[in-house]
């Protein structure tokens, strides 16, 4: 390991090539990392100035005799001394403190600027219990699998029969709509939102999760990715499975989709990610809070007057971990897809 | 097993024309092959034959009935492509298997055909196997698999061994003439090659430009070509070629001198071209056409001759066992009696009939 940081020494490119990926590497890393551990602090902890790396609070302890735990302090003993004490309750400036090990002894009397907190490692899983439980996050979360799901599965099937009509038959103006198509991705949703959602309306899929799935269901991006790829498949496999008695869809089913599963994975993942972390559209669509979606039920937790940070944090976690698994198992077609098709 | 009729096949690209007319009867279980240049049209109308195309005009029919207007599948047919065009995500044998499924043919009846099928080209043993794992021989036999498990009226082979080494192309073309033999299937196969149209053909029909130049049997292409573009097409090493004009007592080559030949039906001092194929030229000491060895290729069973003549032509001359001629040799090349064909210089270059 040693030998290999150090050898090659003095060829400043190799330094700063490594430094400028570490930087990177920290860049990327430190706010999701900075994240999953906020996501476990309390939300007084949340607060704190200057803040701390860990998920720290003030330890607590059950004493007996008393209904509830009581937090620990560090206080001076007359022997000139330090010892840790169960605080009971505090008047004004004064803390009245007893030594958790002898609960029976008389409460003894301690300055606040004298005590100092004991904090230890804690982790605030009610963060993502309570979400889950009060809020019906666990309703977000399986709207947002529907939707995610669903979408995907309807963007793939009738991209890649666009893709294949596209790229295997010849017909009058075929490039014409080719180009149509992929010029769509020149117009900003913004643009189209107004009009989309009256379509919707009209068609009362307003506040269904149909009306989510739909309208983006046809991305020019896939068909232009399917396409591409799909232009590689040797026309003689066509013949050949047209001389094998194959329909042309059980061509397309048979022969064009397995054969495209590298493309069909990268607009898998781009499809996922898209749906999953999609906010503007389901919020114009969705109104009632029984079929929000995850990012719709974050948004929530941002009030006008206040944010519940920690809810926030912990639930921003539980979005990113879909995400984050299919790109772990789908990654190498990623860059595969992407290094094919131009595309990000 | 089925017969096959083209009826003046036309087939036009836009306003470019590719095939000019082609007429043409296959008889059953005959292997024809349609043989020609690159660009010639043999892939075009074999695929136009496979119903993969369509012609511009006139009629294809199989039995006796015309199919213009049937597809690919409904006309019976199988291929092999020259690419194979194996389906790479399958196994061997659901590319074997495939075609039939997609008959709906029962399970029993389709393994039994792919069992006999693998038995017959020895493939028994890649049936798990996919495409990518296999060596070209290997893809070549599963592709003929493909085609013989569907038990097609007639087989069409796209240049099938053009992707093969020379060793794999001389097995494969003895190993096709005996599934011909076993299978008495109707066969069209379309090749560049005059060698494998020589060896495998009942009959070989040379195109070129579109246009059916002569059909027949191999060796009735060898011995009586109809023009000097057959001529020269069939046979290897090809046909020499001289410019010649006919004299009283045969033709006299350009800048040479005048050289004996039996009769032909063509009025004297015509320009024609004097065709000798390699092996109908013998040296002898006085006579015939002068010239000085350039190279001699030594074969052991037989040896190439390369002569520059002294009108400065080239010719090859093929002698059978080993010879002691060197390079700067000089001989004397002359015509085997009865071997010599003429061609007129006038457009179609037809062969000049022997009197």
């Amino acid at each position: 390991m040693i030998r290999f940081l150090t050898r090659r020494r003095g060829n400043w490119t190799d330094w700063l090539s490594w430094g400028w990926m570490i930087f990177g590497t920290l860049a990327m890393f430190v706010p999701v990392l900075w994240l999953v551990l906020s996501s476990f602090k309390t939300q007084s902890a949340l607060q704190e100035f200057p803040p701390s790396l860990w998920p720290t609070g003030q330890k607590q302890i059950v004493v007996t005799g008393y209904d509830k735990p009581l937090p620990v302090f560090t206080v001076p003993l007359p022997d000139g001394g330090t010892a840790e004490r169960a605080m009971v309750r505090r008047i004004g400036i004064e803390l009245q403190v007893i030594d958790p090990a002898v609960p029976d002894a008389p409460l003894r009397r301690v300055k606040l600027a004298e005590a100092v907190p004991v904090r230890e490692l804690h982790f605030a899983i009610e963060n993502y219990l309570e979400p889950l439980e009060k809020f019906s996050f666990g309703r977000y979360l399986s709207n947002s699998l529907i939707v995610t799901i669903t979408a995907t599965a309807i963007t793939l099937l009738i991209n890649a029969m666009c893709a294949f009509a596209l790229s295997k038959y010849e017909f009058r103006g075929r490039n014409g709509i080719f180009i149509f198509i992929v010029s769509t991705l020149m117009i900003p949703i913004t643009v189209i939102l107004v009009p989309a959602f009256l379509v919707v309306t009209q068609l009362n899929l307003g506040n269904s999760l149909w009306g989510v799935i739909l309208p983006p269901a046809a991305t020019p991006t896939g068909v232009f990715l399917l396409r591409q790829y799909m232009l590689t498949i040797p026309d003689e496999l066509m013949d050949a499975a047209r001389m094998d008695h194959a329909s042309e869809w059980r061509l397309f089913w048979r022969i064009v989709l397995p054969l495209a599963a590298p493309a069909l994975a990268v607009l898998t993942i781009f499809s996922i990610v898209w749906r999953w972390n999609d906010f503007l559209w389901p919020l114009i669509v969705l109104n009632r809070e029984d079929v929000f979606t995850l990012q719709l039920g974050l948004a929530s937790f941002q009030g006008e007057l206040q944010t519940q940070w920690h809810y926030l944090l912990a639930m921003t976690v539980v979005t990113l971990v879909p995400v984050s698994v299919v790109f772990a198992f789908l990654q190498k077609y990623i860059t595969t897809g992407i290094a094919s098709s131009g595309m990000k | 097993m089925a017969r096959l009729a083209l009826r003046g096949i036309v087939r036009d690209y836009g306003t470019l024309r590719v095939i000019h007319g082609i007429d043409l009867d296959v008889a059953e279980g005959e292997f024809v092959v349609f043989v020609g240049p690159s660009g010639c049209g043999k892939s075009t109308l074999l695929r136009m034959i496979a119903g993969l195309d369509k012609p511009t005009g006139g009629d294809i029919e199989i039995d006796g009935i015309r199919v213009n207007d049937r597809s690919a599948a409904e006309r019976g047919l199988a291929m092999v492509f020259q690419s194979y065009a194996l389906y790479p995500h399958m196994t061997v044998r659901q590319n074997l298997a495939f075609g039939l499924e997609n008959q709906r043919m029962p399970r029993a009846e389709i393994d039994r055909r792919i069992a006999d099928a693998a038995r017959m080209l020895q493939i028994e043993h890649l049936l798990a196997r996919k495409p990518g794992q296999l060596s070209g021989g290997q893809r070549q036999r599963v592709a003929i698999g493909r085609t013989v498990t569907r038990e097609p009226g007639i087989f069409l082979f796209d240049e099938p061994l053009s992707n093969l080494d020379a060793e794999l192309r001389v097995q494969m073309r003895v190993e096709l003439s005996q599934l011909h033999k076993r299978l008495r299937a109707t066969m069209i196969y379309v090749t560049h090659d005059q060698t494998e149209a020589m060896t495998m053909a009942d009959r070989i029909v040379v195109l070129r430009a579109g246009r059916l130049e002569q059909a027949g049997s191999p060796l009735a292409l060898y011995n009586h070509p109809a023009n000097r573009f057959v001529a020269g097409f069939i046979g290897s090493p090809r046909m020499n070629f001289l410019p010649a004009t006919v004299s009283p007592n045969g033709v006299r080559v350009d800048g040479l001198d005048e050289l004996a030949l039996e009769r032909f039906a063509v009025a004297q001092g015509a320009a024609v071209s004097l065709g000798v194929r390699p092996e109908h030229f013998e040296f002898v000491d006085a006579g015939g056409l002068p010239g000085t060895v350039d190279l001699v290729e030594h074969m052991g069973g037989e040896s190439y001759v390369y002569v520059t003549l002294a009108n400065g032509e080239r010719i090859t001359v093929r002698r059978p066992g080993q010879t002691g001629l060197v390079g700067g040799s000089n001989v004397r090349a002359a015509v085997l009696q009865g071997q010599a064909h003429l061609f007129h210089t006038s457009e179609g270059e037809a062969a000049v009939a022997r009197l």
